[in-house]
């Protein structure tokens, strides 16, 4: 086991999870599906610099340095994903302002659902 | 005048009658007509070069990696093509002029002529194969717009549609057609490719290449079995009928079978298909259009007939029938043309077009009756007019045919067409023209005014100009003829004359007129089997094929895309693991090269939180206040995680922004339903739950593979750690990246990021001028409203901490070149504790001390950024170079000063304007109406008085 291994399975951990959640039929877990999708996907960006620790790209006397590059093109994925993050919640929040309803599906398409069942 | 203009002037020119269409209707016909005046005498100057056997050429390279060029050229045969397209041009504009009625919208209608004309004069004067392509297209387009001019007509837009079906798939055969010839010839250049005769026939996709250009050919000149749509596109105006489909855009097709005559005709594949086609098509018009009430209708089918007759000539090879076919697109050009006129005369002054209700006219309507009466015996092929002589070298080159064995084959079926075909010109004339005079018009018909007689009669004085003296037009067509045939084969020396003496082709010629006389007599019995017997209804049959694609296509795309979003997101999540596992297993998987690294209690508790935490998400998000708060974790232990793994910067862009996260999805939240209910079933999300691991195992081996292995080559991280400091004056390698080594980047994505706001800033803009408004008026609160909705104790934290904040982030900044800080990172911090005062005292009161609106904010920083990377235009380096320097001012220590830092200005300006945009747009939204909101920074506020809070508490009052 190490650090390798760690860092993975959390990849793969928040993959699943938000893909479970993007599948869902409301439009807030939808959302936040997306938003951990974006976490899966900025941290396995991250890690394609492979995982280096206590050596950070601020250049001084030290022998080793962590690939600055991935770390450049996350920082900008990062601020990138809450414009995104903000727009579709905009459009989840027209959509269910506009008709009182905050499913993803079109009402015609749901067939494999229990019907409005609400709790 | 150069060819470039002579193509290009229609073009721009078609601009103008827009422009002109509110200046009358003279003006707007008058700009057009000098377009086209111009184009013509451009393309006259050009006379002499042609006469004197050259050929002009110009060119520049367009796109020389893909071998499309814009060349074009200029010799016999384009000049004749060209030459008909604009100097008919210029007679239809005038008719049009006074054809069109006032409610027609002739800038609009001269607008599209202009842009067909250029398109056809493109395509005839192509020396690029890949260009004539794109010009092809275009004359599809264009005439699709023409034949649907009149959109309040269903025929008209029918007859569009079908127009554009029909040469569009043909069109896209031609692309296939030309590419495969283009390869085998080496060249898209037509002037290469006519050399390589040899080489193209010898290719085993020579045959390929014929069958796909013959079907682009065959659909634009309505050739059989495609020429059902050509009758129905005369339900466009009678100038385009007129224009397009008797002497230009249906020529099309002719022209290019002719332009490739050298190197693809003589074949035995060549000759059955073109030939076959031409004669079959040459009998069925001329029957067709012989049953035909409808004038135009008439003239349509003896357009496709003559259109097959040409290609019949064309496909036999000989050096004879090339000159035929060329003396007859001259002819058929003037003949139809005028006759297309002249319905359109009678339809305009009798108000129909249907033969059976007219008659009798030549007493009302003398001139359109002689010159309809010439133009129609010139088609039928009478003496001392033009299509005589024309058909007379048709009829002599069917004799000398021979197709699928019997000699008697060929010169019998050109007989019975010539027959049908002089039949019904007869019938035009008879049947309109002479007869009793009647009283039943459906409007008093006389004859129209020079205006719209006059072009037809030019083009009729031609007809028997020719027709009188066949030596006058000779040496033209036999230019013609010899820039079709190239080194082909020699120009026939045949001269053209009225006599030729007692040959077959004279016997054909009389047994046709005869014929045709004959068939009138008994019009109305064999019109009586005509309708009795059964034939396939063109229209019908294609409706139905549509109808059949319209309907695979509609329950394949509503299989797939049936609305269910989570159905897609589904369908994309098993496909890109099926892919992933495809990749993987069909590669080959290496060694670990690297050693995992040892693992402390403190990282395994860090693991587990993010881990709780996303999991809880899963099983807890009903609860959606609960799941925010989860997430929230998520955010913080990833942070974490950047800290341990040295990404300072990653980690702390990544918490501020979780900050501003979370307000927005609370401020979202406030709106949205507090619980998520159940909806799927157990199956459904059984199935997600094994699609999301999947997913989410593929990920896992992913990662955990490429973690353990160095990466196969170097990366180019290492030019950044050598040079950040050397190159970008900075330490802190991320940010220089950030800033220097991909400016550019950066530079998009702050505008990205400014986009995004604004567009939210113009949804909630929208939705509040909507619907919603009054619904957001209405709106109960579904949670109890919070007692002190402004806390003293956060107001006052909030103003003491945001100087301290904003210190912070202009620290931030300036430091973040070397160390970790920069831009982004300063600009969401400074939002941050802008967003505090939102929270904290209040929307209004805030807002009222806003000086800036964000979206300059985000503008300037935008601007900023751009004009520092215009800045480095000015000492002669490419966008985006930065520079920097090291200054000293005492009693300061030495401190550097770099372009990119006012770069990173433009950075941190664009995203303060973009969150706080963002956030305000949200938070607009909840200031409904209902809730008061206080001017005053808090609800409880010592210092003011209870009764009267406006104005501050009096000492002693």
């Amino acid at each position: 086991m190490g650090l390798e291994l760690l860092v993975a399975s959390a990849i793969g951990i928040l993959t699943a999870a938000g893909t479970y959640l993007t599948l869902r039929l409301r439009t807030f877990p939808v959302i936040l599906g997306i938003s951990l999708l974006t976490y899966a996907v900025n941290v396995f960006l991250f890690a394609s610099g492979r995982l280096t620790v206590g050596a950070p790209p601020i250049l001084s006397d030290a022998a080793a340095y962590t690939d600055p590059l991935p770390q450049a093109l996350v920082l900008t994925a990062i601020v990138i994903s809450f414009g995104m993050t903000a727009v579709v919640v905009m459009i989840a929040l027209g959509a269910y302002l506009g008709s009182n309803d905050d499913s993803v599906d079109d009402p015609a398409a749901a067939s494999d659902t229990r019907g409005e069942e609400t709790t | 005048m150069s060819l470039f203009l002579v193509v290009a002037l229609p073009f721009m020119g078609a601009l103008l009658p827009g422009l002109m269409n509110n200046a009358g209707r003279q003006a707007c016909a008058g700009v057009t007509f000098t377009v086209t005046l111009a184009a013509f005498i451009g393309l006259l100057t050009n006379l002499p070069a042609v006469l004197a056997g050259e050929v002009v050429t110009t060119g520049v390279n367009w796109l020389p990696s893909l071998g499309l060029n814009v060349n074009l050229m200029l010799d016999g045969l384009g000049f004749f093509f060209a030459l008909l397209i604009l100097g008919i041009g210029l007679l239809i504009i005038t008719y049009a002029r006074f054809y069109l009625a006032r409610e027609d919208n002739m800038g609009e209608f001269f607008t599209y002529l202009l842009l067909f004309q250029g398109a056809m004069v493109g395509i005839v004067l192509s020396d690029n194969i890949l260009l004539l392509l794109i010009f092809w297209e275009l004359t599809s387009l264009s005439s699709f717009l023409l034949i649907g001019y009149w959109k309040h007509l269903p025929e008209g837009r029918q007859g569009a549609r079908m127009a554009l079906t029909v040469t569009g798939m043909g069109g896209l055969a031609l692309i296939g057609g030309m590419l495969i010839l283009g390869d085998i010839a080496g060249s898209y250049d037509l002037s290469v490719i006519l050399q390589n005769r040899e080489v193209i026939q010898d290719s085993p996709l020579y045959l390929p290449a014929l069958l796909l250009i013959l079907l682009g050919c065959f659909t634009k000149s309505a050739q059989f079995p495609f020429h059902f749509w050509l009758p129905h596109a005369m339900a466009a105006p009678t100038p385009v009928s007129a224009y397009l489909h008797s002497a230009t855009m249906v020529k099309a097709g002719i022209f290019l079978m002719a332009r490739l005559w050298p190197v693809l005709s003589g074949t035995p594949e060549w000759f059955i298909l073109v030939t076959g086609a031409g004669l079959i098509t040459m009998v069925l018009g001329a029957v067709i259009a012989m049953f035909k009430h409808d004038l135009k209708a008439l003239l349509a089918f003896s357009t496709v007939s003559h259109l097959g007759l040409i290609t019949m000539l064309l496909g036999t090879g000989t050096a004879f029938g090339a000159m035929a076919a060329v003396f007859h697109i001259l002819n058929h050009a003037t003949f139809k043309a005028a006759l297309f006129m002249s319905a359109g005369i009678i339809d305009h002054e009798t108000h129909t077009r249907d033969i059976r209700r007219l008659g009798g006219l030549r007493h009302l309507m003398p001139i359109t009756f002689v010159i309809a009466t010439l133009a129609a015996l010139s088609m039928a092929g009478i003496p001392f007019l033009n299509g005589f002589l024309s058909k007379e070298m048709m009829l002599e080159e069917a004799y000398d045919t021979v197709l699928f064995g019997p000699h008697w084959l060929v010169p019998a079926l050109a007989v019975f067409g010539s027959l049908f075909s002089a039949a019904y010109c007869f019938r035009l004339i008879g049947h309109t023209f002479l007869g009793p005079k009647r009283d039943d018009y459906p409007a008093t018909p006389h004859d129209p005014g020079i205006g719209l007689w006059g072009p037809p009669a030019l083009l009729v004085v031609l007809v028997v100009m020719i027709g009188c003296a066949p030596f006058l037009a000779e040496p033209f067509v036999k230019l013609v003829t010899a820039s079709v045939l190239g080194e082909a084969a020699a120009v026939p020396t045949a001269y053209f004359k009225i006599w030729h003496g007692l040959v077959p082709a004279l016997y054909m010629s009389i047994a046709a007129v005869v014929g045709g006389l004959i068939v009138l007599a008994l019009f109305n019995r064999l019109l009586k089997i005509w309708d009795a017997a059964p034939r396939p209804e063109a229209k019908t049959i294609f409706e139905a094929i549509i109808a059949a694609a319209v309907g695979a296509a509609r329950g394949l795309i509503h299989g797939l895309h049936n609305g269910a979003f989570s159905r897609y997101a589904a369908i994309a999540a098993v496909t890109i693991t099926a892919a992933g596992f495809y990749a993987w297993n069909s590669g080959t998987v290496g060694m670990a090269t690297r050693a995992p690294q040892p693992v402390g209690a403190v990282h395994v508790a860090g693991w587990a939180m993010l881990v709780a935490a996303t999991i809880g998400m899963v099983f807890l998000h009903r609860n959606r206040l609960l799941s925010l708060i989860l997430i929230g974790i998520v955010g913080l232990m990833v942070s974490v995680g950047f800290v341990f793994f040295s990404a300072p910067d990653l980690a702390m862009t990544q918490i501020t922004v979780e900050v501003v996260t979370i307000i927005l999805l609370l401020l979202a939240l406030n709106f949205l339903p507090n619980q998520t209910p159940v909806q799927s079933t157990t199956l459904r999300r059984f199935r997600d739950g094994a699609v999301a691991l999947a997913a989410g195992l593929a990920t896992f081996a992913m990662a955990y593979y490429f973690l353990l292995r160095d990466a196969i080559t170097t990366p180019i991280s290492e030019f950044h750690l050598a040079n950040s400091y050397k190159g970008g004056g900075g330490t802190n390698v991320v940010n220089v990246i950030l800033v220097d080594f991909r400016g550019f980047d950066t530079f998009g994505e702050i505008i990205v990021l400014g986009i995004a706001a604004l567009l939210i800033y113009a949804l909630t803009e929208a939705l509040l001028d909507g619907p919603v408004r009054a619904r957001l008026l209405n709106r109960k609160p579904d949670q109890p409203r919070a007692g002190d909705m402004h806390p003293m104790m956060m107001v006052v934290l909030t103003r003491v901490t945001m100087p301290v904040v904003l210190l912070v982030g202009f620290y931030i900044f300036l430091r973040g070149h070397n160390e970790p800080g920069g831009g982004f990172i300063a600009g969401l911090v400074v939002s941050i504790a802008v967003v505090m005062q939102y929270m904290a005292s209040g929307f209004s009161w805030t807002s009222a001390r806003l000086r800036y609106p964000y979206h300059g904010v985000i503008g300037a920083g935008v601007l900023i950024a751009g004009f520092t990377g215009i800045g480095s235009w000015f000492v002669d380096k490419p966008f985006l170079t930065s520079d920097f320097t090291y200054v000293r001012i005492p009693p300061f220590e030495k401190f550097e000063l770099a372009t990119a830092a006012l770069f990173d200005l433009g950075v941190f300006l664009a995203v303060v304007g973009a969150v706080m945009l963002s956030l305000e747009s949200f938070s607009r939204l909840a200031r409904r109406a209902h809730v008061k909101d206080s001017e005053h920074p808090m609800d409880i506020d010592p210092s003011r008085d209870p009764i009267d809070p406006d104005s501050p508490k009096k000492e002693g009052a």
